[in-house]
């Protein structure tokens, strides 16, 4: 070709020069678990379901946080969102108000008539489930979404468990409850009510079952020994709480005593206000740090009018129902030790709110179990010392939550899945934890946290009325779009703007990005403008 | 400049995009189809601003005029990466000037567009900060003056970078450069009276001038697109970091940038005629120290003991800055208004 004057040679594109040579480090993506993740006992996938409710997707998220939990309205309601507590958001200003999307998801899925999708096929194969309460419904619906055939016994009269005979109605409404547990039982699993298990392996036989889950709950109440007159009126928690469910509520009187200083003590005394009771008064040995009742629970307990004795043991009580009270101290090791003060206290009645213990009957004459401090011991993959058999929620050793018994739930669900196949489930291996410090917080506005109405007071203490109301639809999209996205891509597209070299190819929307090796020089910037730290550098092997 | 107030959106416009905004408020660096003017393969630094500073700009500029776009540019850093003879990188038309007449050649770019009755093509001139403050200050000037129908984009990164870190006279006070060694009793740059090319181009009172950084991309490319909805001289100033003319971190390029802007080491604001029409905000206040520190040309100060007297220069001279320009808003609520909850019961 015919060159103008003093051109000797062809113009180039400087993309024949591959400056990815000059790299000595290379910028990678990388998914991290986001704080929140990894504290949700029940293992929900929350940036993940924030990620679509920040579209107002909200469907979408729905089903990717029932991937993991089928009660989303009840967990939006009565979960203890250890996930807010660890949320990365909580240090730039407030924790992203989760369980409050969370209820606003699992409400609208309700309003909408939402359903699961029904499993592709059918496995063929059988497995009782026994106790239809959090734990059991999760096991259930998991496996059904497995394509097995799921039947839950339970001995109540009603599904639910410690969600309805534990928990107050007003924090749980009711019919939440039973639409939540309807769409499960809508999957085909089949719910046998008055139905007590007493020899599993009896049942397992009769029924033909290849597998079971226990899933029993924990609610004999714990006893104290307090020598009380024939005619004192001394009750269990247990029993006021389930009393509740029926037609003829529990008689409690004006002035009711509460021994103890869970949630469960809380809940009566606030049950017992609502019943009309003048005084309620809560009767706990150590002091208010200790206490292991979670901090809102009590903050709305004394918002409503319930008192209570910090440092305090009962000692007796009167026909007339005088309890003889003794104040106590904490010694060096923070234990409540005796002071010889004592105190009287008049009350109409005397509940126990103690604990609870696991009625292990329905477990006699199983060879190969294994049993401690009260609780039946499971492996890993949570099954019992007899093969085929697995265990769940409060009667193994753990933590008793509603979430935590979920997450057995599923995770039992999941071994016994594998199990029937003859295979051994090996859950996704972990990512690298998203610290606060791998965030550049620069890019996120300030935002304040959405928050629930509340009841008012006269209301909480006359009615049972759901006392914690629920974000709508504007405050509850504002409430998502706080997350951070902590080590996860959300597609800002930062990493594909601020390269100096054009680098990073943008996949378009859904697909992330990749990065362009040939010219990427390997400076960084990428990385350290991430938000989300979601990219990380890694030396090259040179 | 006038930005669109946009709902909280998670990160709001501080990203380059924002997958929940509608697509026509995202940014020009966004855009899959954007031109990418300096395409990769260019032999800048790991991390530079310049390069970085010069795809925004240009990119912008070629969506704000149907890609009708011709540049100019002078001798310098950006010249020389970019296009090694035969080899460029650039996706434009684009012609190399001299080092001090870039703004003379934009100007008979413009004559010859408007002989061939094309005014819709338009013409940017751009160069460093040695070809637009020293060496072409005198072409810059008859072309303001003239009101020559060019954008001119001056990439600042405060020194003659391209020959080996030279002073310019927009190298700060106490900054260490190879003609300004960190020796004797005042080392490093001396603390001159300042040349501040964007209140000189305001000085000629052209329709537009305007300052920017590129840590602030939405910010830098409405000011682009806006420069190109008037004819006329226009300016802009654009802060871009040198990595390795100021001693720091390829991958803190954008960060130096952000800490210049927070410091008040450099007011980002925009002019008409001589008038400032807005300023962009301080967001949230540091003293100079955080932006000095970091960097290698500020060494100096800080070892072997502090230089308290040249940082309070340095921190006086930001604050003059922040007077001057008002960069805080005594009453800035940074917090988005939140919707009013209105749900049950
Ligand atoms: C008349 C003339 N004098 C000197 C040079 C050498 N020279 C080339 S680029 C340059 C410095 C450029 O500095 P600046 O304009 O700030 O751009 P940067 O490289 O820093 O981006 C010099 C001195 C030249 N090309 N022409
Ligand atoms: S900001 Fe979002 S992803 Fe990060 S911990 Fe909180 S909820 Fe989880
Ligand atoms: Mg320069």
């Amino acid at each position: 070709m015919e060159k103008p004057f003093a051109i000797t040679l062809d113009v180039g594109s400087s993309l024949a020069n591959k400056t990815g040579t000059w790299r000595t480090y290379r910028p990678q993506y990388v998914d991290r678990l986001p704080p929140c993740n990894n504290a949700c006992p029940a293992g929900e996938n929350i940036q993940e379901w924030l990620f679509h409710a920040e579209s107002g997707d909200y469907e979408q998220a729905w089903r990717a946080l029932t991937a993991n939990n089928p009660l989303p309205a009840v967990m939006g309601r009565v979960c203890y969102h250890p996930c807010e507590t660890a949320c990365n958001r909580g240090q730039l200003d407030e924790s992203v108000g989760i369980n409050s999307v969370e209820r606003f998801l699992g409400d609208q899925a309700i309003k909408l008539g939402w359903k699961f999708t029904p499993p592709a096929s059918s496995s063929g194969k059988q497995v009782l489930v026994v106790g239809a309460g959090p734990s059991g419904l999760s096991a259930a619906y998991h496996l059904a979404r497995l394509g097995h055939q799921v039947t839950i016994q339970e001995a109540g009269p009603f599904a639910g468990g410690m969600m309805r005979f534990g928990i107050p109605k007003y924090r749980l409404p009711r019919d939440v409850l039973d639409a939540e547990v309807q769409r499960i039982l809508d999957l085909g699993v089949v719910l046998q009510l008055n139905t007590k298990v007493e020899n599993i392996e009896q049942s397992m036989k009769a029924g033909g079952f290849d597998a079971a889950f226990l899933a029993v709950g924990a609610h004999i109440a714990k006893r104290a020994y307090i020598p009380a007159a024939d005619s004192a009126r001394m009750l269990d928690a247990m029993q006021v709480l389930r009393g509740m469910e029926d037609e003829e509520k529990p008689m409690l009187g004006r002035r009711v005593v509460v021994y103890g200083g869970g949630n469960t003590a809380l809940d009566v005394a606030r049950t017992a206000k609502r019943l009309g009771a003048t005084d309620a008064i809560i009767v706990y040995r150590r002091t208010r740090e200790k206490m292991p009742a979670h901090d809102f629970e009590v903050e709305e307990a004394l918002q409503e009018g319930i008192m209570i004795k910090w440092l305090s043991t009962i000692k007796n009580m009167s026909d007339e129902g005088t309890l003889t009270v003794e104040k106590m101290a904490l010694d060096a090791s923070g234990f409540p030790q005796p002071t010889g003060e004592f105190e009287t206290l008049e009350s109409d009645s005397l509940v126990l709110a103690l604990g609870q213990d696991v009625d292990l009957s329905l477990l006699n004459g199983v060879p190969g179990l294994e049993i401690k401090d009260g609780v039946v011991q499971v492996g890993t993959n949570m099954m019992t010392g007899r093969a085929g058999i697995f265990a769940g929620g409060d009667m193994v050793p753990s933590e008793r939550t509603v979430t935590v018994a979920i997450g057995h739930g599923k995770k039992a669900a999941r071994n016994i899945d594998a199990w029937l196949r003859g295979e051994t489930f090996a859950p996704a291996p972990k990512h690298a934890l998203a610290e606060f410090d791998k965030l550049n917080t620069w890019y996120y506005d300030d935002a304040p946290k959405m928050v629930r109405p509340t009841l008012d007071l006269a209301r909480r203490q006359s009615t049972f009325e759901e006392v914690v109301g629920g974000l709508d639809e504007s405050t509850a999209l504002f409430e998502a779009r706080r997350c951070l996205s902590c080590g996860n891509c959300f597609e800002c597209d930062n990493c594909y703007g601020v390269c100096p070299d054009n680098a990073v190819i943008k996949l378009g929307p859904g697909n992330r990005f990749e990065f362009n090796y040939d010219y990427c020089k390997g400076c960084g910037i990428c990385r350290t403008e991430c938000p989300c730290g979601a990219i990380v550098m890694v030396p090259e092997t040179i | 400049m006038t930005a669109t107030t946009i709902k909280f959106y998670q990160t709001g416009t501080h990203t380059v995009g924002n997958r929940l905004l509608d697509p026509e408020h995202r940014s020009v660096q966004a855009d899959m189809r954007r031109t990418n003017s300096l395409n990769s393969g260019h032999r800048a630094c790991q991390g530079c601003g310049e390069a970085l500073g010069a795809r925004y700009a240009i990119d912008a500029a070629m969506q704000a005029t149907d890609n009708q776009l011709i540049a100019a540019n002078a001798t310098g850093c950006l010249e020389v990466f970019s296009t090694p003879y035969p080899e460029t990188s650039w996706q434009i038309p684009w012609i190399h000037s001299l080092f001090g007449n870039t703004a003379a050649v934009a100007t008979g770019i413009a004559a010859a567009m408007r002989v061939k009755g094309r005014s819709d093509v338009r013409v940017v001139a751009q160069g460093g900060d040695g070809g637009t403050t020293d060496i072409g200050f005198g072409c810059l000037s008859g072309m303001f003056e003239r009101n020559d129908d060019v954008l001119y984009i001056c990439y600042d990164n405060e020194a003659y970078m391209n020959t080996g870190v030279q002073r310019s006279s927009a190298t700060p006070g106490a900054a260490r450069t190879a003609t300004t060694p960190a020796v004797g009793t005042a080392p490093g740059n001396v603390f001159g009276q300042g040349k501040n090319l964007p209140l000189i181009a305001m000085a000629h009172e052209i329709p537009y001038v305007a300052t920017a950084i590129v840590s602030e991309l939405r910010d830098l490319e409405a000011k682009v697109k806006r420069a190109m909805e008037i004819r006329g001289a226009r300016y802009i100033h654009v802060f871009v970091p040198c990595p390795l003319g100021w001693g720091t971190n390829s991958w803190d390029t954008i960060h130096i940038a952000r800490l210049a802007k927070e410091t008040g080491v450099f007011p980002v604001f925009e002019a008409e005629r001589d008038q400032i029409v807005s300023v962009s905000k301080i967001r949230k206040q540091l003293p100079v120290e955080d932006y000095l520190r970091p960097q290698r040309r500020f060494a100096h100060l800080f070892s072997p003991k502090p230089n308290t007297d040249a940082i309070a220069h340095i921190q006086a001279l930001a604050d003059r800055n922040i007077r001057r320009f008002g960069l805080v808003d005594p009453a800035a609520d940074t917090a988005i208004a939140a919707p009013v909850a209105t749900g049950n019961p």
